[in-house]
């Protein structure tokens, strides 16, 4: 398992002739019930793969509404443990989706990075993004997430020159992370036609699928980013349809699933619509 | 990890290449920053070995900041004290009124130095503002300074001298709205106009080379004091005494006599309404090991890791964490680290104007606040050197509140 079902999902995804949607959730927001409900649901509502981000007090390259998230999250409880126990909660009942933690490196640093990579291999996690964490400082986290056969998934951004994605790439496995602005999450919106080349070079310098987050909120645009990368992740949007269906007193699973098959959708069609690219 | 306790031959030695002190400090940031932090690194190395740099810095510390600074005989404290001679080295008559415009000259001529066209900056207690905003308006660069909403309200009148000094001032609502969450915000802006923004770090913390660099561009206090030690005393002091937030005061005075064996190295940390309520803010005696802002040190943090809220009267220390070179300092033994409450800062505050006719600030109170358990465990031959590292001008209303008085 582990990096075998992120591989596994991505030559599906390939035969099928469609890109992914990475679908990014919050674990513990707004609460773990909840939180878990909607994990839960986020395979039947069509994505692909779950990014499940664990809360950090100090998140320095979120934009608000994940800045919020977080805040809910810890609000309600949330820790790391309880995020690896949700994990295991979910792998009961989806053996098959990839799970890729996402946040940042004091929570790791805290639990010991071996003793972190253990954990979330038991759990049934596949892959971790972290942060602040740059390849300079990555050897440590890799070594003990190889152990475990975990994938580490460095992030490539539009900073990121030839050499450095060839750097990112050797410590990357299951799919490679494209952010497709400079800035933070959920704030500037991406632009398909400036991503592409830059989705080019990052599947140049590792051969792995590409996916694309950080400013991506709505249907139209992960159909554009979708025909010219392997994956499309959206999270701001997401965890914003959380906050206003708390603000508006209505059921958080129900709203924010059915923005993910809104979402899921245009991804599917990106490629039917336009069978040329 | 290293043992703790490996002793180096030479402790001036480090960062090393990869901007770790022992375990401590590093490169912790996004990617997106990684490149720019790599090129900041490659222009401080350029500019740091080239004399035309140099010599322009070192005119301005003189004829602009006003260096170098007294180092004064307190006589009557010592007296008070009754042990070792103290001195204090005079930061809080710099221009701008702390040690921190000796970093603000530095970084601004590097920023120039890089093509940079826009400068953000993050402060606590409003003196990296006021120095960062006051270099600004020297070189006619826009400047936005982030400073936590709880810290714009208790340092009104810093924030009105950087808006009259042209700066932008964002205050920052998220997390505890102080010093962290400014930082928070400044790492975000940057992250988000990577291209023109220089971010002028005002503390001896963060991403490599920060913490190198601004103990460079600080330890000129060190020099001076060691000199003027020298010719005073025709000898070294037995100590030096700083208070400790992100220490950027500190290393400045302590780098010069890190291979200096004989001198003890006392850092004072804001031990807010006592260690034991847990509401205070020194990363060292109270904190351990973690990652935040870029690099590895001393940090607040519950079980899990997440940040806890520093507390202090003062806005400048009211940090959760410190910087990287003294968690290394204090592994390997070569500094101690004390701690002072509010209530003894308070109470040193109003013992130097008494004694001495001069307000510190709350945070170098800390400092003073431990200074007579320091001149007499020296003793009365010894010497020890106090920098006293800002003015306590901006510090009335907060003193005032706390001695239960309207001004």
């Amino acid at each position: 398992m582990t990096k075998a079902r992120i591989d596994v999902r991505f030559a599906a995804l390939k035969a099928e002739n469609r890109a992914a949607f990475v679908a990014y959730i919050m674990a513990g927001d707004p609460d773990y019930d909840r939180g878990l409900e909607i994990l839960k649901g986020l395979p039947a509502a069509g994505a692909d793969l779950i990014e499940v981000g664990f809360p950090f007090s100090d998140p320095m390259a979120e934009g608000p509404p994940i800045q919020r998230a977080a805040l809910r999250a810890l609000d309600s409880g949330m820790t790391l443990s309880k995020t690896l126990a949700m994990i295991a909660e979910f792998r009961k009942g989806d053996q098959t989706t990839p799970i890729i933690l996402m946040g940042y490196a004091n929570p790791l640093v805290n639990r010991g990075f071996v003793a972190f990579a253990q954990d979330a291999a038991a759990a049934g996690a596949d892959g971790l993004i972290v942060v602040d964490i740059p390849p300079e400082e990555a050897d440590p986290l890799a070594d003990a997430l190889d152990a475990e056969n975990l994938s580490l998934l460095l992030l490539s951004t539009p900073t990121s020159d030839d050499a450095r994605l060839k750097v990112i790439a050797r410590r990357t496995s299951g799919f490679a992370y494209y952010v497709s602005v400079a800035g933070v999450t959920g704030v500037k919106e991406a632009d398909a036609a400036a991503v592409a080349p830059h989705v080019a070079r990052v599947r140049a310098a590792g051969g792995l699928p590409v996916c694309v987050g950080f400013g991506i909120k709505t249907p139209e645009r992960a159909e554009a980013v979708a025909r010219v990368a392997d994956g499309v992740v959206v999270g701001s949007a997401l965890v914003e349809e959380i906050a206003a269906s708390l603000a508006m007193n209505e059921t958080v699973t129900t709203r924010v699933l059915s923005k993910v098959e809104s979402l899921a959708k245009a991804v599917r069609l990106a490629r039917v619509a336009s069978p040329t690219v | 990890m290293n043992a703790p306790s490996a002793k180096p031959n030479d402790y001036a030695a480090y960062p090393d290449a990869n901007g770790r002190f022992g375990d401590y400090g590093g490169r912790y940031v996004p990617e997106t920053l990684m490149p720019l932090v790599h090129e900041l690194d490659a222009a401080y190395s350029a500019a740091k070995a080239d004399p035309a740099f140099q010599a322009e810095l070192s005119g301005l510390l003189t004829h602009y900041v006003g260096r170098p600074s007294p180092l004064y005989l307190a006589e009557r404290l010592t007296e008070h004290f009754g042990g070792a001679k103290i001195y204090l080295k005079r930061e809080e008559l710099n221009h701008t009124g702390s040690h921190k415009i000796n970093n603000c000259i530095g970084q601004i001529l590097l920023a120039r130095r890089m093509g940079k066209t826009r400068i953000i900056a993050e402060t606590g207690a409003g003196q990296h503002g006021v120095a960062s905003a006051t270099v600004c308006a020297k070189y006619g660069l826009p400047c936005v300074v982030y400073m936590g909403a709880v810290d714009v309200e208790r340092q009104k009148p810093n924030v009105f001298r950087m808006n009259l000094l042209g700066a932008r001032v964002e205050a920052v609502t998220s997390g505890s709205a102080t010093l962290k969450d400014a930082m928070n915000e400044a790492l975000r802006d940057w992250v988000t106009n990577v291209h023109d923004t220089y971010y002028l770090i005002g503390t001896a913390a963060g991403m490599h080379p920060y913490p190198a660099m601004v103990r460079d561009f600080q330890s000129v206090i060190g020099l001076e004091t060691k000199a003027q030690v020298m010719e005073a005393e025709g000898r070294l002091p037995d100590a030096v005494v700083a208070c400790v937030g992100g220490g950027s005061n500190a290393i400045g005075m302590f780098h010069p006599f890190l291979n200096d064996e004989s001198v003890k190295l006392i850092g004072v940390e804001a031990a807010g309404e006592g260690m034991e309520t847990g509401r205070h803010a020194a990363a060292i005696n109270g904190g351990r090991p973690g990652v935040l802002h870029g690099n590895m040190t001393y940090l607040l943090q519950d079980p899990e890791g997440q940040i806890t809220e520093a507390h202090s009267i003062s806005a400048g220390l009211d940090y959760p964490g410190i910087g990287p070179e003294h968690s290394w300092l204090h592994d390997v033994g070569r500094a101690t680290y004390l701690t002072a409450t509010d209530l003894e800062s308070l109470d040193a505050f109003k013992l130097l104007a008494e004694l001495e006719g001069i307000l510190p600030a709350i945070e170098s109170a800390h400092a003073i606040a431990r200074l007579g358990d320091v001149a007499r465990d020296v003793g009365k031959d010894g010497i020890v050197v106090l920098n006293l590292s800002g003015r306590g001008d901006k510090d009335v209303a907060t003193v005032a509140a706390h001695l239960g008085m309207a001004i």
